[in-house]
């Protein structure tokens, strides 16, 4: 838990923002998947694995394309664990497990968080994991050392928002737009008023993500309050078109300079 | 008959739990909306006037109560327990659906949304959708697998004829748990303006518990009517198809946590067979899990990715079966059995011929079971089969099937 706090300490301390990249584990390939990853590790403060599910029901088409492409190579838990493991053993920067809940009771809760701690996981995202229905896996998340990282969204009553915070440790995920995960234009103005009523609440690092697709929009989420910016659609968007990731990253690190 | 009442079940609990099974297990964005959902469901069902306006339109649009009608052929066919179905065949738009929609539509308009969205798989639930939608002049948008659109292109077009958008949706297995995905991202997208009219007994917290309320109609009706036909309120069986589960809990609701308790059958589709692995019996076959935001039996792989369903009837093609019925089949309250796309098949043909009343193909998975048990049951026993639609929809379907063995 301690190494995701620092990464963003690390980042504020050089007058950035935490950059955070996404890609999910074994998109396009698993071999390509590491070689990926590990470039935009390079330059990256945190990096974010997804683990593949069949139902993503929290992610937009882009997202839900690499999943299927992933399965459809048979990438599953196990499989997932041996490619984070390759990818710890190649980067610095802290790692992120992002994934749905069924997975992780199908391999069984502790296991599962004590397995990917050992691969070299360092936090846990799981998007349809409202913290206070099932405080067990946080709990457990926990044990494993395990920063656990939850979502707010702008119809986050304040009320919510305490309740979440109460679970979490690390960061603050901050969903900038009601949606599903997918590049995005601009975001929407209100999300400064989000994260400063997040921030009343926590001294935790804030991080921005759902709709970050390039400089202008990491640059609103900074300007809007933002400690860190997630970018996954984008880059992957970038991998089905054939263009290097890395210049969508270069593109968000700037924005998320001012 | 004094009509539908809301009851009070000893489940779920305030966080929407059917001992552990339920929950709310969605994106953050939605749980505001689900908390503002419950709430308002809480006071609408408290509300005489929304009752009264619920039960006016059950009775006048709906066609409410619909028949408790002694099988007297099928009867003597089984040879054993004096056999009733109760007719949701003959409710407006052909199924137990529109009970359901005519209930969330309403509670869409007290709070004052005026764009509803839903999953459909045959295109039962969506045709019931964009009907009430039509008469209560809301926006109505259905996700349909592309799969569904393409077998069910009739139901597509009398969504179309009411006056709403069907979405096919290509992710995934192109089918009702695909839709179910979509109708759910759609609702974190549009979730300030829109109401999100969910078909069946799962889903977070509150719709397996508010589904369940309005389709409870069947069972309270159940009760009046054995009543003034046999003079007692509770048969020895109920049989209904599980699909979901709403047609099975309006039917089992009002005598699953009472006693004298009748048996209570719910039937899986077994589709080829258990051990084919083609089929869509989560209870008889699954495992426990978390799908489309409630912790219930599933259908799912070692690594706990969502199992593809199957069965002859798109109505009962789900992966999962809602928390109440994940609950009643480990307390023992409720029985479960499944039974093949054959079986099935011979169930449509034996109401068919027996009573001139053609089913569903998911309500023929009941027909069928009773087939079975029935005849093994004293005469004077009672027997009621919730016949959850009528079968109009899968004769097209039937004819191919029957002509490609022929
Ligand atoms: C006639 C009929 N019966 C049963 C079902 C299955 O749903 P449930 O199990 O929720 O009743 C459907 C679903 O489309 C249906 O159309």
């Amino acid at each position: 838990m301690n190494a995701v706090v620092e990464a963003f300490q690390r980042a504020q301390a050089e007058g950035r923002r935490a950059v955070i990249p996404y890609l999910t584990a074994g998109f396009p390939s698993p071999e390509a998947f590491l070689t990926h990853a590990e470039r935009l590790a390079e330059e990256a403060d945190l990096f974010e694995v997804g683990l593949p599910f069949s139902d993503p029901l929290g992610d937009g088409p882009v997202i839900q394309r690499a999943s299927e492409r992933a399965l459809l190579q048979g990438v599953r838990t196990r499989e997932v664990l041996r490619l984070v493991e390759a990818l710890a053993g190649r980067t610095r920067a802290p790692l992120l497990l992002m994934t749905y809940l069924n997975p992780v009771l199908a391999y069984g809760l502790e296991r599962f968080f004590q397995d990917f701690a050992a691969a070299g996981v360092r936090g846990v995202i799981l998007p349809d994991l409202p913290p206070d229905e099932g405080p067990e896996v946080a709990e457990a998340a926990k044990a494993a050392g395990l920063a656990t990282v939850f979502l707010l969204a702008p119809t986050s009553t304040d009320r919510r928002i305490a309740t979440v915070l109460r679970h979490t440790t690390g960061f603050v995920y901050t969903v900038s737009v009601t949606g599903v995960t997918g590049a995005r234009d601009r975001l929407p103005e209100e999300l400064g008023t989000l994260i400063a009523r997040i921030k009343a609440k926590t001294t935790l690092p804030v991080a921005v993500g759902f709709g970050i697709s390039g400089r202008a929009t990491a640059s609103q989420a900074a300007r809007a309050g933002a400690d860190g910016v997630v970018v996954g659609s984008a880059l992957i968007r970038a991998l089905e078109e054939g263009q290097d990731p890395l210049s969508v990253l270069r593109a968000v690190r700037e924005g998320a300079r001012l | 008959m004094e009509g539908f009442r809301f009851l009070d079940f000893p489940v779920p609990d305030e966080r929407g739990r059917f001992g552990p099974y339920g929950g709310r297990y969605v994106p953050e964005t939605l749980i505001p909306a689900l908390e503002e959902l419950a709430a308002a469901f809480e006071e609408a069902r408290r509300d005489p006037e929304f009752l009264a306006t619920y039960r006016a339109y059950l009775r006048d649009y709906a066609g409410r109560p619909t028949p408790l009608y002694y099988a007297e052929r099928l009867t003597e066919e089984l040879g054993g327990a004096k056999v009733y179905l109760k007719r949701e065949d003959l409710a407006h738009t052909g199924a137990h659906k529109i009970n359901n929609t005519l209930g969330q539509a309403l509670l869409a308009r007290r709070m004052g949304k005026k764009r509803v969205i839903a999953e459909t798989g045959a295109g039962q639930h969506g045709v019931s959708v964009a009907t009430v939608a039509a008469m209560f002049g809301l926006e109505a948008v259905i996700y349909m697998g592309e799969e569904d659109v393409r077998r069910q292109a009739l139901n597509v077009f009398r969504m179309e004829l009411l006056g709403a958008k069907v979405v096919p949706v290509a992710s995934g297995t192109r089918t009702l748990k695909d839709a179910t995905n979509e109708a759910i991202r759609d609702w974190v997208t549009n979730v300030r303006t829109t109401f999100y009219i969910l078909g069946s007994v799962v889903g977070p917290h509150p719709y397996p518990r508010m589904v369940r309320d309005f389709q409870s109609v069947i069972g309270q009706e159940i009760r009046a009517q054995l009543l003034e036909k046999e003079g007692r309120e509770v048969p020895d069986a109920v049989i209904a198809c599980v699909g979901g589960g709403s047609n099975a809990i309006g039917a089992f609701a009002p005598f699953a946590y009472a006693e004298p308790r009748p048996r209570l059958i719910g039937v899986e589709a077994a589709g080829e067979g258990l051990k084919t692995g083609r089929h869509a019996a989560s209870i008889a076959a699954g495992k426990r899990g978390v799908l489309h935001g409630s912790y219930m039996y599933l259908l799912q792989d070692e690594d706990g990715q969502i199992a593809p369903a199957h069965s002859v009837s798109a109505g009962l093609d789900y992966p999962g079966v809602g928390p109440e019925h994940s609950y009643l089949a480990d307390e023992g309250l409720a029985e479960y059995a499944a039974v093949t796309d054959e079986e099935a098949l011979s169930g449509f043909r034996l109401l068919a011929k027996t009573e001139g009343i053609i089913p569903a193909l998911e309500s023929a998975h009941a027909v069928a079971y009773a087939a079975k048990v029935v005849p093994a049951m004293p005469r004077d026993a009672v027997v009621v089969i919730n016949v959850s639609g009528r079968g109009d929809k899968d004769v097209a379907e039937v004819k191919r099937i029957l002509e490609e063995r022929a």
